[in-house]
């Protein structure tokens, strides 16, 4: 279909790191089922380096590829540079997201840093409270 | 690959003989029915021949078929003519369902906000709206009752004789959106007491751009396109004769083979319905048995249906689903909120309407592709996950 890109339709039919992490250092979950999308991503962190992740989908074909790629993208990165992903980078990673398939691309970046967030709060460790902003901001579907 | 297209609710391909049919109009007939001379007259006639050809199929007088460009223009020159014929006796009261197509839901839209008061009936959780509901919804200032033939997401057919015998004893004009129902199933316009009725000829093996409305005589149409006198003044523009000649035969030929093709897709449908029936969790949409021979639409839970009809595209299947993700909006279908289900059910629906040229190896293909598909994505779901650890409740049992 050429509604997406190859990169999408490829992190679509090959979705890398699905699945789930036990005893995850992190997760986030982020979405609505009623909107029609939500993500989970589960990290694995070791000295605030993403040692693995992986994620489940309920969603379209571009919120599975978004979240694939979003995965692809924080991979061995420190948690400071998962933190810096933005919902842009995703979709220019995958060559583009049609106009209102954006919303999957800010759900991918939403989801690590709830992911990050919940690292955090498990493990004691203050930060900014402004780098989290309420997902009542982000845009996205309140059905 | 194998393409098994299963999108015939959307369109179809147009049958070899109306092709066959169309293709003098191209080039040899092709005079303007308007004009003096002889080509015109030619094109003149062959629009006369269409005309009683597609009002044969309807039971109707030929001079109460009015072309058009399709299904949506029908719906809406029908709907706007009866509402301006209320406004001037003072009746602003319009019935209608829950689960019309967008051409009457918006045209409505549009009314209400002129003032009409539109009362959208409940379909229940079958699909299916009764006469007596109709019934009782009537009173002394409606003005017209509109309720489609058979739904296009879910098939479901409507008691549209008895709601038409209703309507003409109370005295109140009734039209019907026939777009999905007319070559698939019986339609009479006379028998069914219909005033109005839409159809749109790329639903039955005929082109594109061409439709028709039928206005029973003595029922004042307003134009929407004003021009010329064509079609007996209510719609301006020179006709489509190509691909009214070519509407008429796709009709005719519906009609003809109906009998057969609908029993060939009954058995395919039945097939296909205890098929997908198999997969856990999973629920058909619309009344079992009062629904269009083609039509086979089921929700399955946990799983999204845009992801569903890519990964079944790679199949080589072609299908449909009321997911918001394939509407471009956030909301799923109003069809399938209409019956009651839930929008994350709602979200995970697929249509597969069949047409007479699928076969039985297809539907078993499908059925094998569906439930693979279906068990691949609730394998990457949260929201399967949850439902299994009993995180959260199961909707369909």
């Amino acid at each position: 279909m050429a509604l997406y890109s190859e990169k999408v339709m490829d992190h679509f039919r090959n979705p890398r790191n699905v699945g789930v992490i036990e005893n995850a250092d992190g997760v986030g979950e982020v979405g609505n089922a009623k909107c029609g999308d939500i993500m989970k991503i589960y990290l694995k962190i070791e000295n605030e380096i993403i040692v693995d992740v992986k994620f489940e989908t309920f969603g379209c074909g571009s919120a599975i590829a978004s979240s694939s790629m979003a995965t692809e993208l924080i991979k061995g990165k420190s948690i400071h540079e998962a933190m810096e992903l933005s919902n842009k980078a995703v979709a220019e990673a995958l060559d583009g997201l049609p106009a209102h398939k954006m919303h999957c691309s800010v759900l991918a970046e939403e989801a690590i840093k709830s992911a990050v967030k919940d690292y955090y709060d498990k493990n004691g460790i203050a930060y900014d409270k402004k780098l989290f902003p309420d997902c009542e901001n982000c845009g996205h579907c309140h059905a | 690959m194998q393409k098994i297209y299963l999108d015939n609710a959307a369109t179809t391909q147009m049958s070899q003989a109306a092709v066959t049919e169309m293709l003098p109009y191209l080039r040899e007939v092709y005079g303007n029915p308007s004009s003096l001379h002889s080509p015109g007259q030619e094109a003149a006639e062959a629009l006369q021949r269409a005309r009683e050809r597609i009002a044969a199929c309807l039971g109707c007088e030929a001079r109460e078929i009015y072309f058009t460009s399709g299904g949506s223009e029908a719906d809406n020159q029908a709907i706007l003519s009866v509402a301006k014929q209320g406004l001037r006796r003072g009746k602003k009261h319009i019935i209608s369902t829950a689960f019309e197509h967008h051409a009457v839901l918006h045209t409505l839209k549009k009314l209400e906000a002129e003032g009409f008061e539109v009362e959208l009936l409940d379909v229940h959780e079958d699909g299916i709206v009764t006469a007596a509901q109709v019934k009782e919804a009537i009173r002394p200032d409606t003005c017209l009752v509109t309720i489609m033939y058979a739904n296009n997401e879910i098939g479901t057919v409507q008691p549209i004789r008895e709601i038409g015998a209703v309507c003409r004893e109370a005295g109140v004009l009734f039209h019907t959106d026939a777009v999905q129902a007319v070559g698939h199933i019986p339609v009479n316009v006379k028998e069914d007491h219909i005033d109005l009725l839409s159809l749109s000829g790329h639903k039955f093996h005929g082109p594109k751009g061409v439709g028709a409305l039928y206005a029973r005589r003595g029922v004042l149409l307003t134009n929407l396109i004003e021009g010329g006198a064509q079609e007996r003044g209510k719609r301006g523009g020179t006709e489509n004769i190509p691909g009214i000649m070519a509407m008429a035969k796709a009709l005719e030929e519906a009609c003809t083979h109906m009998q057969a093709h609908t029993e060939k897709l009954r058995s395919l449908q039945d097939k296909l319905i205890e098929g997908l029936g198999q997969i856990s969790h999973s629920i058909l949409n619309g009344h079992r048995s009062q629904r269009l021979p083609g039509n086979v639409s089921f929700c399955f839970e946990g799983i999204e249906g845009e992801a569903m009809l890519l990964l079944l595209d790679d199949k080589g299947i072609s299908a449909s689903s009321g997911s918001a993700c394939t509407s471009g909006s956030l909301d799923p279908s109003h069809v399938l909120l209409a019956l009651g289900r839930p929008h994350e059910i709602a979200h995970g629906s697929l249509r597969l309407s069949l047409s007479a040229e699928n076969t039985e190896e297809e539907i078993d293909y499908t059925i094998r592709a569906v439930e693979e598909t279906v068990s691949y994505l609730r394998g990457i779901s949260p929201v399967w996950r949850d439902l299994l650890a009993g995180k959260s409740e199961f909707v369909i049992q």
